[in-house]
């Protein structure tokens, strides 16, 4: 996967994002890319929100969010893609809100997750169910 | 002041049907004596707000048949709960005596009996009469209409929805929210939104790319003194459950952060009364009511419940108005001092042949029709089963439709969707034209053949099963389970998608469906752009046609465990 001009405008809207890092190129399984981006400490909830769609509307092109004030990272991850990682973002001290937009594909239903790492090393997991239908058959 | 519990006590009385002790006596003349107009609208004001409610009318301006569902089945913690109990359970339920004018509007027991008694129910002209004494009563009530208004009849379909429109505007509705008005393609719907002397709510819908509101989301209004704030919020799934590319630019979702935003909005502006114009679904609003703070009331619609008193979430009432204008709700709340601090309700059925209609109205639809008058009743053959669509799993309507696919298309399985619309017949009745686009009429009716393996037959009923039976709501789409003709199968409604469906048989050589194999299926009204096919009236009216007489056998082709 590779940014686009929409990913970039969308991280934009969602605060001063300072950087998005390039996606690990090797095929590492959720638990593995967890466990790296929480440096050892165990994932609490609260203090994130991920908004996501229940049912996706077209799952080529998910709108979700993410809202962790306070946080210097956040990582998304697709845990039911061939590539679960979608985007890391940080946010450096003079960001005005520690969140971001943007909008991945899905393969399949599955769970997206979202970690936030605190300044003082902490951190937060949220996640949200997303299905991908074929449909028609509602009314 | 009383505590809100005591308000509840004191008028879930008050809410209870007045026929609860039972009418008792059957035919028609019974229940004309037993039933009066007067009786029906009987009201002791209350308050100084009234709201009224009408939803799902699927473009019916005439009275109809409409056999409720004798399977309606709830998962997870709404099992066994309102609107999820049926038949006699409901009766003792909501105390309503067997055979009763209320068991009939409500029920599905005896129901071609009953209906022989009791009449057909609904019509515009009806509800005119209802709505204009309720104003006359309570003049500044409001008329909230809750969507599914514009779609469901022949001619709504040849007039692309105006003659509902011309007709509900003579009502003087206060605002509406969407559902199948939008499957007439947005620039027709944007036209229509752009004449209608009321707004057109729906706080869930955006612009697709932007992500930004594409439609009003609330309208303030002065009640009694009082300010209410009325939230449209239309059916979250209409760009997965009907075809998005009739419009391409939107998107919907349930968006419950949206809801809170929303309702901190209106709170903060001045609302003293915070109602939701939903066409969620029962559930969905229920699963809402208790996530978002400060609703008051979710004026509920799209899954067609009808029920005789509210549901209450913590402090959020919810109300059920049945569909294809055979109810309409009154409810009347005494809002001061900056909240609600009670309410008296009352779910209105239209028995037609007691409420006198509207003069005007009448006239108006009588116009509505003139041009079509002639194609409408034309008698395309009979029917010996009583024909109805409702239920979750199948119904005759839908078995018929099933069988003239089989048949006219040379099909080894047949798929009807699963569609809450569509009025009944009685066994004996002519089978009118009007009567077969009551059941069909849409804006993307092609009847195509196609060729799917057995396995593409296992993932379409799963994921569908799953729109219907997931555990939680926000993912439920509100329709019934596809109907399948040619092909049994048993569900477990309380497994995981992928292991509901078990045991696929094709019904006429007792075989196992074979996952690798292809069948010829022929079914309609699919999502896809480009599907070909002749309109499935066209492709049911030639099989009616050649039948003369139709007899629907008894459907025990799926076998169903979990609930």
């Amino acid at each position: 996967m590779t940014l686009t001009r929409r990913h970039a405008l969308a991280v934009g809207l969602g605060g001063i994002a300072t950087a998005v890092l390039p996606l690990p190129a090797f095929a590492a399984t959720v638990e593995e890319l967890i466990a790296e981006f929480a440096g050892g400490a165990t994932p609490g909830s609260g203090g994130i929100t991920l908004t996501a769609p229940e049912i996706a509307e077209n799952g080529n092109t998910v709108p979700i969010s993410v809202d962790a004030p306070g946080a210097v990272s956040i990582m998304v991850l697709a845990t039911g893609n061939p590539t679960p990682p979608v985007a890391t973002f940080t946010f450096g001290p003079a960001a005005g809100a520690q969140s971001a937009s943007t909008r991945i594909r899905l393969a399949k239903t599955q769970d997206v997750v979202a970690l936030a790492k605190m300044a003082d090393g902490s951190v937060v997991q949220a996640s949200s169910a997303v299905k991908v239908t074929i449909g028609g058959c509602g009314g | 002041m009383i505590s809100r519990r005591d308000f509840l006590q004191a008028t879930l009385a008050a809410s209870a049907l007045w026929g609860a002790s039972g009418v008792g006596q059957w035919g028609r003349l019974a229940a004309q004596q037993a039933l009066t107009q007067d009786k029906l609208l009987e009201f002791d004001d209350f308050g100084n707000v009234t709201l009224i409610h009408i939803t799902d009318i699927h473009a019916q301006m005439k009275p109809i048949w409409f056999r409720e569902p004798e399977i309606n089945l709830g998962v997870g913690a709404v099992n066994g709960l309102p609107p999820h109990v049926t038949g006699a359970d409901f009766l003792k339920l909501f105390n309503i005596e067997p055979g009763s004018p209320h068991a009939y509007a409500l029920t599905y027991e005896d129901f071609a009996a009953l209906a022989k008694g009791y009449g057909r129910m609904g019509g515009l002209d009806r509800c005119a009469t209802v709505i204009k004494a309720i104003r006359a009563a309570r003049p500044d009530a409001l008329l909230l209409d809750g969507g599914d208004t514009w779609q469901g009849s022949l001619t709504a379909e040849r007039t692309r929805g105006q003659d509902m429109v011309n007709v509900m505007n003579a009502l003087k509705p206060d605002a509406m929210t969407s559902h199948w008005e939008f499957t007439l393609g947005i620039d027709r719907v944007t036209e229509i939104v752009e004449s209608l002397a009321f707004p057109f709510l729906g706080a869930n819908i955006f612009d697709a790319e932007w992500d930004e509101p594409a439609y009003e989301p609330y309208k303030m209004f002065e009640v009694g003194g009082a300010q209410v704030a009325v939230i449209g919020q239309a059916f979250p799934y209409l760009p997965i459950a009907n075809p998005k590319w009739m419009f391409p630019g939107l998107s919907f979702g349930v968006r419950e952060e949206r809801m809170a935003e929303v309702v901190a909005e209106v709170r903060d502006a001045g609302a003293e009364l915070v109602v939701v114009l939903s066409h969620n679904g029962f559930d969905v609003d229920r699963k809402m009511a208790g996530n978002v703070p400060g609703i008051d009331l979710i004026l509920t619609g799209h899954t067609h419940d009808a029920l005789p008193e509210p549901v209450m979430v913590g402090q959020t009432l919810l109300i059920a108005s049945g569909s294809n204008g055979k109810f309409i709700s009154r409810v009347d709340l005494d809002v001061r001092d900056g909240r609600m601090m009670g309410f008296r309700h009352k779910l209105i059925p239209i028995f037609s042949d007691v409420i006198e209609p509207d003069a005007e109205v009448a006239a108006l639809i009588d116009a509505e029709r003139a041009p079509f008058k002639a194609e409408l009743e034309e008698v395309l053959g009979t029917t010996d089963t009583l024909l109805y669509r409702r239920g979750n799993f199948n119904g005759t309507w839908d078995d018929l439709i099933c069988n003239a696919l089989l048949d006219e298309h040379q099909a080894d399985i047949a798929l009807s969707p699963g569609f809450r619309w569509g009025p009944s017949l009685l066994p004996g009745e002519a089978i009118t034209r009007e009567d077969l686009h009551n059941a069909t009429a849409m804006s993307y009716p092609a009847a195509y053949r196609s060729e799917m393996t057995g396995e593409t037959l296992h993932t379409i009923l799963e994921d569908v099963a799953d729109n219907l039976f997931h555990p939680d709501p926000y993912y439920q789409q509100g329709g019934d389970m596809v109907r399948v003709g040619g092909m049994g199968y048993h569900i477990d409604v309380s497994r995981p998608q992928g292991s509901r469906i078990t045991n696929m048989t094709m019904l006429k050589t007792g075989e196992a469906v074979d996952p690798a194999r292809t069948y010829a299926v022929a079914g309609w009204a699919s999502v896809n752009e480009g599907t070909e096919g002749p309109a499935i009236w066209d492709l049911v009216e030639t099989w009616i046609r050649r039948q003369g007489t139709v007899t629907i056998d008894p459907n025990s082709s799926v076998k169903v465990t979990g609930a």
